[in-house]
């Protein structure tokens, strides 16, 4: 049974280590073979000096590292197979002879901070020369962070990681501030006050959670498009400042269980609803009220279908759509870099789950076995 | 009327306003607008104009259209059942007696919390068909039989199993919720069964899920009306995986072109709006008949 639970966890945990990993390798070990957890680094000595080196591919056959006597690339080094070496007898001289299993290595420039060199030594060498080292480049993660703006040359009117990041809070924090408080006023009115009709509005607003997004999408986008919002971050949040189906209900459900007794106490006193519900609900109903907030937190900075809709100018683009376009436009070839850049987005919602967890797991539990 | 009736009715609709003005914007001014521009033709550039039952009719003979509703059905009939066990069996195995229950809890939950575009990315990289993991992983048991890994978003016949797979990972969700079901099956019960000599299979067969039937009813319905509407997912992987082309058009060959996809690139791209309220409002029907047949079998108990 452990066993049994054990292998599910690997295969849960191992897209994430697999995240982290990547992120921590230099690009051209993201792209070899046989796949590898273990971000590294490589050093050999080339022309007699110690340094970094990258793993280019391993010679299969035996052969020599020889100097070209002949032909444009006179003077120049290469390497030639046992048979290359055999038919062209007079036209090098060897440098060194090469067993097979050999690795071509060459020296590590590091392009990316603009070590830009002449062209990189090289040499063939056995695996006992190479030395291997486990080594974390966090320097992925500034960088990674840095190219998600984009060309710097090119783009004169420059927004960066922290104008995205900045985006997506605005639209997490006011969407959290918006759903608690316009949510909490509204479920007060449908749990603690009885009026006419009241039963059959809350049976409508209830309805109205089986309504398919994409049956709004295209008259919201006329809506916000009227409202001359398109292209701004106001269509993401300003919807929660007038309340949503499911944390009305989830409020509600939640106020019903704080005894009637309190408020007809404090009406005898000849306190107001408004004031019965800011004394004593609101303050009994702290965990409600953190459930919704931090299930509205984690939907907002998750959000794709939103931003991808109402956001035009990159300026407003919130982090999870940055990271889409940065991906498009790239092509996915640099996987460390989108790697590092994903981790960035996915470790403020995780960080807020592992403080909040049982909050959260409390949560999920209940609306799903009460829905 | 009473004056004390009024009173509280002002009460309880200025209470409620926000949300009468939010459900009068936001949810029913669309959803009535949709109905009316998916008997139009309709760009957001012009007004609307009456086609009638038009668009609805060339609906019926738009290939993509069917094309995208099986490719939708498709990845519904699989990750939904597959969803519910995995989600159930792992709700089970934690069910038992274990160590440190709380953390593999924690752990099978976290995959459904992160933002859908990096998982998105995770995943187009762990099924990349060279370098990725999972045919790391697989080619150790099918390179010895001379067999490799699939190209999995890049192939036609193994898009869409490898949409699935992700999915599972952030089954989580599921997970939590059946647990807290197991968790209110009463002990006497198992107790009892013991004692009569019932095995583990039986237990489960005829306790365990009985029990819990109405949960698991309910959120397969819950996670059929969210396969319906898979988007996020397969607009960045298709276009991550395949290049070539916009996100929106489902590759390769049009394998990953879902319901929702096709929808968003007729109103957004083709600025086919009136169109694409007409395919909204099937979705509508379709989610509506679901939410309706899960309300019935929940109340009922759960099926027989």
């Amino acid at each position: 049974m452990t066993l049994l639970l054990l292998l599910c966890s690997a295969a849960f945990v191992a897209p994430f280590v697999w995240l982290v990993s990547t992120s921590l390798k230099p690009i051209e070990q993201t792209l070899s073979l046989p796949i590898s957890f273990v971000p590294r680094a490589y050093f050999a000595e080339l022309g007699g000096r110690r340094m970094e080196v990258t793993l280019d591919f391993q010679v299969a056959q035996p052969g020599a590292v020889v100097r070209l006597l002949s032909g444009e690339d006179t003077g120049r080094l290469g390497f030639m197979g046992a048979a290359q070496l055999a038919s062209g007898k007079g036209t090098y001289t060897v440098v060194h002879p090469v067993a097979a299993g050999s690795w071509h290595v060459s020296e590590r420039l590091d392009r990316a901070a603009g070590d830009m060199g002449p062209q990189p030594i090289w040499d063939v060498l056995p695996r006992d020369r190479i030395e291997s080292q486990v080594r974390f480049r966090w320097e992925n993660y500034p960088r990674a962070l840095a190219a998600l703006g984009g060309d710097a040359e090119a783009d004169r009117h420059r927004v960066g990681f922290w104008t995205f990041l900045g985006n997506s809070l605005t639209v997490a924090v006011l969407g959290v501030f918006g759903t608690v408080f316009s949510n909490a006023i509204v479920a007060y009115g449908f749990a603690r006050l009885r009026w006419r009709g009241r039963d059959a509005f809350f049976a409508l607003t209830l309805a109205t959670m089986m309504v398919p997004f994409p049956v709004l999408m295209v008259p919201l986008y006329g809506v916000f498009r009227s409202l001359g919002l398109i292209g701004t971050l106001m269509p993401l949040w300003l919807p929660t400042w007038f309340g949503s189906a499911f944390n009305i209900f989830l409020m509600r459900q939640f106020f019903m269980t704080i005894p009637e007794e309190l408020s007809e106490a404090a009406r005898i006193d000849g306190c107001s609803e408004w004031r019965i519900f800011w004394r004593i609900i609101v303050p009994l109903s702290t965990p409600v009220l953190v459930v919704a907030a931090l299930f509205h937190f984690i939907f907002a900075w998750n959000d794709f279908l939103g931003p991808l809709l109402f956001l035009t100018r990159k300026s407003t683009y919130t982090l999870a759509i940055a990271l889409q376009s940065y991906e498009s436009q790239n092509g996915g070839v640099q996987w460390h870099y989108l790697m590092a850049a994903s981790a960035v987005t996915i470790l403020p919602v995780i960080i807020l789950f592992l403080f909040a967890q049982r909050t959260f797991i409390r949560g999920i539990a209940t609306t799903g076995t009460k829905g | 009327m009473t004056r004390g009736e009024g009173k509280r009715l002002r009460a309880g609709l200025g209470f409620t306003s926000l949300w009468i003005v939010g459900l009068a914007v936001f949810t029913a001014y669309p959803v009535v607008a949709s109905l009316y521009y998916s008997f139009c033709d309709y760009s957001i550039l012009k007004s609307p104009v009456w086609c009638g039952l038009e668009n609805y009719a060339q609906l019926a003979q738009d290939g993509l259209f069917w094309k995208s509703l099986r490719n939708t059905l498709f990845y519904a009939g699989l990750s939904v059942p597959l969803g519910t066990v995995v989600a159930l069996g792992l709700a089970v195995l934690l069910n038992c007696e274990v160590r440190g229950k709380s953390a593999y809890r924690l752990l099978f939950f976290m995959p459904s919390i992160v933002p859908i575009v990096a998982s998105s990315m995770l995943w187009l990289w762990i099924f990349n068909g060279q370098y990725g993991l999972m045919n790391g992983f697989l080619n150790l048991f099918l390179r010895p039989l001379g067999l490799s890994g699939p190209a999995w978003l890049a192939d036609p016949a193994w898009s869409k199993p490898a949409l699935v797979i992700m999915s599972l990972w952030s089954t989580g969700n599921a997970v939590v919720i059946y647990l807290a079901g197991l968790q209110n099956v009463p002990m006497e019960l198992y107790e009892a069964a013991e004692i009569d000599g019932a095995s583990a299979w039986q237990r489960f067969r005829h306790i365990t899920l009985p029990t819990i039937a109405p949960v698991v009813t309910f959120n397969a319905i819950m996670a059929l009306i969210g396969a319906m509407q898979l988007f996020a997912q397969a607009y960045i992987m298709s276009e991550g995986a395949n290049g070539n082309g916009t996100a929106s058009d489902g590759n390769p060959a049009r394998s990953t072109l879902f319901y929702t996809i096709y929808l968003f690139s007729t109103a957004f791209q083709d600025l086919r709006m009136g169109y694409a309220s007409a395919m909204a409002y099937i979705l509508f029907l379709v989610t509506a008949a679901l939410t309706w047949l899960a309300a019935r079998l929940t109340r009922g108990g759960g099926p027989a």
